[in-house]
C-alpha cells in the first residue's frame, strides 16, 4: 500500500537526514519509527506528505508517486493523509469544531472554508468523532483552553475527518504525560483497527511502541538498523538503534494497564499578552 | 433514555460578540457612522482631479530631485534639526526621570503622584506642533522653541513610559535592596534603576528617532529645524527641492533607526 | 609580578579599559550636547526668552475664562477630526493588510523582489510625518477633510504595516503546517493557519493607531487639510485668546477619551 523506495533527504545546510530508506507498510498495519533524536523519523513522515521535499528516492501509495505530484495533484493526496503532530500544532484562536473541520480543507472550496459553510456532513461526521473521543460538548470552546490530552484528541480528530487510508503520527506523546501518553496511543491503536488504517508512528518512548505497534523500525543516522516485530527488540537491537546503555529496564513484557479513569492534566489557560514595546511600534 | 433523536445536529461558528442585541448595535452604528461621514465629507472631485497632473510632477520631481539650487539651506535645515533633536532628547529625558518616578504608584506618595500625571497627560496630549505654536509665541522664532517643544513632548512619552515600567517592577528586589538599610536615593539606585535601565535606554534611543521627525515638521510653525524649508518648498511649488529633503530626512531616519537598533545591541 | 596584595583587594565595577572607554564615551556625549546648545543658543534671540515667564503669565491671564459659548462652533471641527483619524485609519489598516503580507519574511511572495518594495514602503510611510503628507495633499488634491483623511491614511500604513509583518513573521509554524497537511489550498492555509494566529495583534494595532492619529489629526488644520487645527490656527492668528484655551480643553478631552476607549477595546479584544 505505502511503498518506499530509496528515499534519501539531504537539508540545504548540506545535513544528509535520509540515506535511501526502503520501507513497505501493508494496509492495516501500525507501523512505530523509533530512533533517537536527529535518526530522521521525523523527516520520513514529512517526507511523505512532502511537507518536506524529499531530495531523491520514490514514495508510492497505491501506485501513484508522490513525489512527481504537482501542486494540486498533491493537495488531493495529502487529504488522503491524516498527520497528527507532536505539539498537537492545532490552531489555537479557532474552537474545537472549527480545527476538527480544518480537516475538510482539501475537500471544500476557499469561500465555503471562509464562510464556515461546511456540508452539513462534514458537521456529522465531526460530532460523530469528537462523540467518539468524548470531547462533543467541548465543539465551542477555543482550542486553548483545553489540556494537552484532550488537544491531541482534537488533533485526532482533524486527521481521521480527512478520511484517510493512511495516518502519519509524530511524537504524538511527546508532550503529554505518561498516563494520557498511553490512553491517546490506546485511542490511536482502536481507531487505526476500527477503520482499517494504516499508520506510521514516531516515537521516542520504546515501551509505548512495543505495546501499541505491530511492527518496529529502528532509524539511526538516517538508516534503518532494524525491521521486525515488537517482541524481537532485544538489547543488542536497542543498542544498535540508540547506543551502548542498560536496557534491561526497558524490555519488559508490559500488560495492558488497569483502564484508568479521565483525569486529564489540566493546562492553565494562558492569555497571552501582546509586547508593550511591540504595540508602540518600538522595535 | 427510551428515544434517541437523530437530528442532524446543526453548527455555525459562534459569533465573536456573544449578546445578539450588542452585535446588532455595533453593526447598525458603523453603518449609520459612515453614512454620515459620507454624507458631511464633501470631496471635491474636480479639485481632485485637476490635482492629479500636480501630483504626477510632483511624484517625477523625484527622478531626480533637485539638491543643488537650494542646497545651503537644505544643509541649514537639517543641522539645525540634529542640533535640536540631541539637546532636545538629553534635555527631555533628563526632566522626565524625576516626572517618571513621581508618576509610579508604588513609589510616589499621592500629591506627587497626581502633579506628575497631570503634567504627562497635558505632554502628551497635545500634539508637537501645537505645543511648538505656544513655545514660538514664548520664546520667539528659531531653534530655542523647538527644543522646548520637543522636550517637553519627551517628557510625556518618556516619563509615561518609565512610571509604567517602575509599576511593572519586581517589588521583592526592591524590597530587598530597601531591607539592607539603603537610603532612599540608594533605594531607587540598586534596587529600582537596575531593573528599568535596559529598557529605558532602547526608548532613549528611539525617542531620538521620534524627535527628528518630528522636528523635521515644527519649522512649519516656525520652530526651526528643516520643516521651514520644506514649507517654503511647497508654497513654491519648488517640488525638486522638496523631493530633494524628504529624501534626506527618509536617509536620516533610516540611519537613526539602523544606529540606534545597533546601539541597543550594543548597550544591553 | 612582584608584589602580590596579600590582602585588600580591590574591586571594581569595570576593568581599567572599559572604564577608560565609558569615561571618554561620557565626554563625547557632553561635548556633543554643549556644542549642539551652543550652536541652538546663538540663534536665539535671549532677550526673548528671559521675557518668556512674563509673556506667559500675560497669555495665560487672556486666555482665562475660556470663551464658553464659543463651543457652539467647534461640534463640526471636533467631527471632522475625528472622522479624518477614524477613516484614515481605516482606509491605512485595509492598505497595510498586503502590504504587510508582502513584507513578512514567511509569506511573501518573493523574497528577492516583492519584500524590498514592501519594505520601501513602509519606510518611507513612516519617515513622513502626517503634517508633510498633508502639506503635500493640500498643494496636491486642494485643501480640506479629504487632503487630512488622505494624509493620516499615508503615515498610518507604514507603522501598521510594519507592526503587522513582524505579527505575522512571529506566527506558529506548526499550526500552519498542520493546516498544510491536510491538503488545504493556498489561500485556505492563509485563511486557516495565519489569520486566525495575527488577528487579535491586527486588531491592538488599529485601534492603537487610531489613538495616535486622533492626536495627529487635531493639527492637520493648520496647513488646511480640515479638523479642528483650523479653528485653532484662526482663533491664534486672531489673538481670540480665550477661544484658544476652549479648543485646548476640547482637544485633552477629545484625547483623553479617545485613549480610554482604545484602552477598553484593546482589553476586550485581548
Amino acid at each position: 500500500m505505502l511503498r518506499i523506495k530509496g528515499l534519501t533527504k539531504r537539508y540545504r545546510t548540506g545535513d544528509l537526514a535520509l540515506k535511501g530508506i526502503d520501507i513497505d507498510v501493508p494496509d492495516g498495519q501500525v507501523m512505530a519509527l523509533i530512533g533517537p533524536s536527529g535518526a530522521g523519523k521525523s523527516t520520513v513522515i514529512r517526507c511523505i506528505n512532502r511537507l518536506v521535499e524529499p531530495t531523491s528516492g520514490s514514495i508510492t501509495l497505491n501506485d501513484t508517486d508522490i513525489v512527481k505530484l504537482g501542486s494540486a495533484d498533491l493537495r488531493r493526496m495529502r487529504r488522503r493523509m491524516g498527520m497528527i503532530f507532536q505539539e498537537y500544532a492545532l490552531v489555537e484562536r479557532l474552537s474545537v469544531m472549527e480545527n476538527v473541520l480544518t480537516g475538510r480543507l482539501g475537500y471544500v472550496g476557499f469561500w465555503q472554508s471562509w464562510l464556515r459553510r461546511f456540508p452539513q456532513s462534514d458537521i456529522d461526521e465531526a460530532f460523530r468523532l469528537l462523540e467518539r473521543v468524548g470531547l462533543d460538548h467541548m465543539a465551542d470552546k477555543r482550542a486553548d483552553e483545553l489540556s494537552g490530552g484532550q488537544r491531541q484528541r482534537v488533533g485526532i480528530c482533524r486527521a481521521l475527518i480527512q478520511n484517510p487510508e493512511l495516518l502519519l503520527v509524530d511524537e504524538p506523546t511527546a508532550s503529554l504525560d505518561p498516563k494520557t501518553s498511553r490512553q491517546i496511543m490506546r485511542l490511536i491503536r482502536e481507531l487505526c483497527s476500527e477503520r482499517h488504517l494504516s499508520a506510521i508512528i514516531n516515537i521516542h518512548d520504546v515501551m509505548l511502541a512495543q505495546m501499541f505497534a505491530e511492527r518496529i523500525v529502528g532509524l539511526r543516522l538516517g538508516e534503518i538498523v532494524y525491521d521486525g516485530p515488537p517482541d524481537k527488540l532485544t538489547p543488542a537491537v536497542l543498542t544498535s538503534i540508540y547506543g551502548e546503555e542498560d536496557w534491561s529496564a526497558t524490555i519488559r513484557k508490559v500488560d495492558e494497564e488497569a483502564p484508568d479513569e479521565e483525569a486529564d492534566n489540566v493546562v492553565p489557560f494562558e492569555v497571552p499578552r501582546p509586547d508593550r514595546d511591540r504595540l508602540a511600534g518600538l522595535t | 433514555m427510551s428515544l434517541v433523536v437523530t437530528a442532524p445536529r446543526r453548527w455555525k461558528k459562534p459569533p465573536l460578540i456573544k449578546s445578539a442585541w450588542l452585535r446588532w448595535i455595533l453593526t447598525i452604528g458603523a453603518v449609520v457612522y459612515l453614512t454620515l461621514v459620507f454624507q458631511t465629507t464633501p470631496v471635491n472631485w474636480t479639485r481632485v482631479w485637476e490635482g492629479l497632473p500636480r501630483g504626477a510632477a510632483f511624484v517625477s520631481a523625484f527622478f531626480p530631485p533637485d539638491f543643488v539650487s537650494r542646497w545651503d539651506e537644505i544643509a541649514e535645515g537639517i543641522a539645525e534639526s540634529l542640533w535640536m533633536t540631541v539637546v532636545s532628547t538629553v534635555v527631555g529625558i533628563a526632566l522626565s526621570i524625576p516626572v517618571g518616578i513621581g508618576a509610579a504608584k508604588n513609589i510616589a506618595p499621592a500629591p506627587v503622584y497626581y502633579f506628575c500625571r497631570a503634567v504627562l497627560a497635558v505632554s502628551r496630549s497635545f500634539q508637537e506642533i501645537i505645543l511648538a505654536i505656544f513655545f514660538v509665541k514664548l520664546f520667539g522664532f528659531g531653534p530655542f522653541a523647538g527644543f522646548v517643544t520637543l522636550s517637553f513632548a519627551t517628557i510625556g512619552f518618556y516619563g509615561k513610559l518609565l512610571a509604567e515600567d517602575i509599576e511593572d517592577m519586581d517589588a521583592g528586589q526592591a524590597e530587598a535592596v530597601r531591607a539592607s538599610g539603603a537610603s532612599w536615593l540608594q533605594w531607587i539606585n540598586y534596587g529600582v534603576q537596575p531593573q528599568v535601565m535596559p529598557r529605558m535606554i532602547g526608548l532613549g534611543l528611539y525617542r531620538f528617532d521620534i524627535n527628528f521627525r518630528e522636528s523635521a515638521v515644527i519649522g512649519i510653525v516656525g520652530g526651526g529645524g528643516i520643516g521651514a524649508t520644506l514649507n517654503t518648498a511647497f508654497d513654491r511649488y519648488e517640488f525638486d527641492s522638496a523631493a530633494a529633503i524628504i529624501i534626506v530626512i527618509i536617509a536620516i531616519v533610516m540611519l537613526c533607526e539602523y544606529g540606534s537598533g545597533y546601539l541597543r545591541r550594543w548597550v544591553q | 609580578m612582584t608584589t602580590i596584595p596579600a590582602r585588600g583587594r580591590t574591586w571594581r565595577r569595570r576593568d581599567r579599559r572599559t572604564e577608560l572607554l565609558v569615561w571618554a564615551a561620557w565626554l563625547f556625549a557632553v561635548a556633543l550636547f554643549v556644542g549642539c546648545f551652543q550652536l541652538i543658543s546663538d540663534k536665539t534671540i535671549w532677550a526673548f526668552v528671559w521675557d518668556a515667564p512674563t509673556q506667559a503669565g500675560d497669555l495665560a491671564v487672556r486666555m482665562v475664562p475660556p470663551d464658553w459659548l464659543y463651543i457652539r462652533t467647534l461640534g463640526r471641527p471636533i467631527w471632522d477630526t475625528i472622522n479624518i483619524a477614524t477613516i484614515g485609519t481605516l482606509i491605512a489598516i485595509l492598505l497595510a493588510i498586503p502590504v504587510a503580507y508582502c513584507a513578512a519574511r514567511n509569506t511573501t511572495p518573493s523574497v528577492s523582489i516583492v519584500r524590498p518594495i514592501a519594505l520601501f514602503i513602509i519606510v518611507s510611510s513612516r519617515s513622513i510625518n502626517a503634517l508633510i503628507w498633508a502639506l503635500m495633499l493640500v498643494t496636491i488634491i486642494g485643501p480640506g477633510v479629504f487632503s487630512g483623511i488622505i494624509a493620516i491614511a499615508l503615515r498610518s500604513i507604514g507603522f501598521c504595516a510594519k507592526l503587522l509583518y513582524e505579527a505575522i513573521e512571529e506566527i506558529d509554524e506548526g499550526q500552519v503546517e498542520a493546516v498544510r497537511a491536510t491538503g488545504a489550498s493556498g489561500a485556505q492555509v492563509t485563511g486557516y493557519g495565519i489569520v486566525p494566529q495575527v488577528l487579535p495583534a491586527f486588531a491592538g494595532i488599529s485601534v492603537f493607531r487610531w489613538d495616535i492619529n486622533i492626536r495627529e489629526s487635531t493639527v492637520l488644520g493648520l496647513v488646511g487639510a480640515g479638523g479642528i487645527g483650523l479653528e485653532l490656527n484662526a482663533a491664534i492668528t486672531q489673538l481670540y485668546w480665550t477661544q484658544v484655551s476652549l479648543i485646548l480643553l476640547v482637544i485633552i478631552g477629545t484625547v483623553i477619551v479617545s485613549e480610554w476607549v482604545s484602552a477598553k477595546i484593546r482589553h476586550a479584544i485581548i
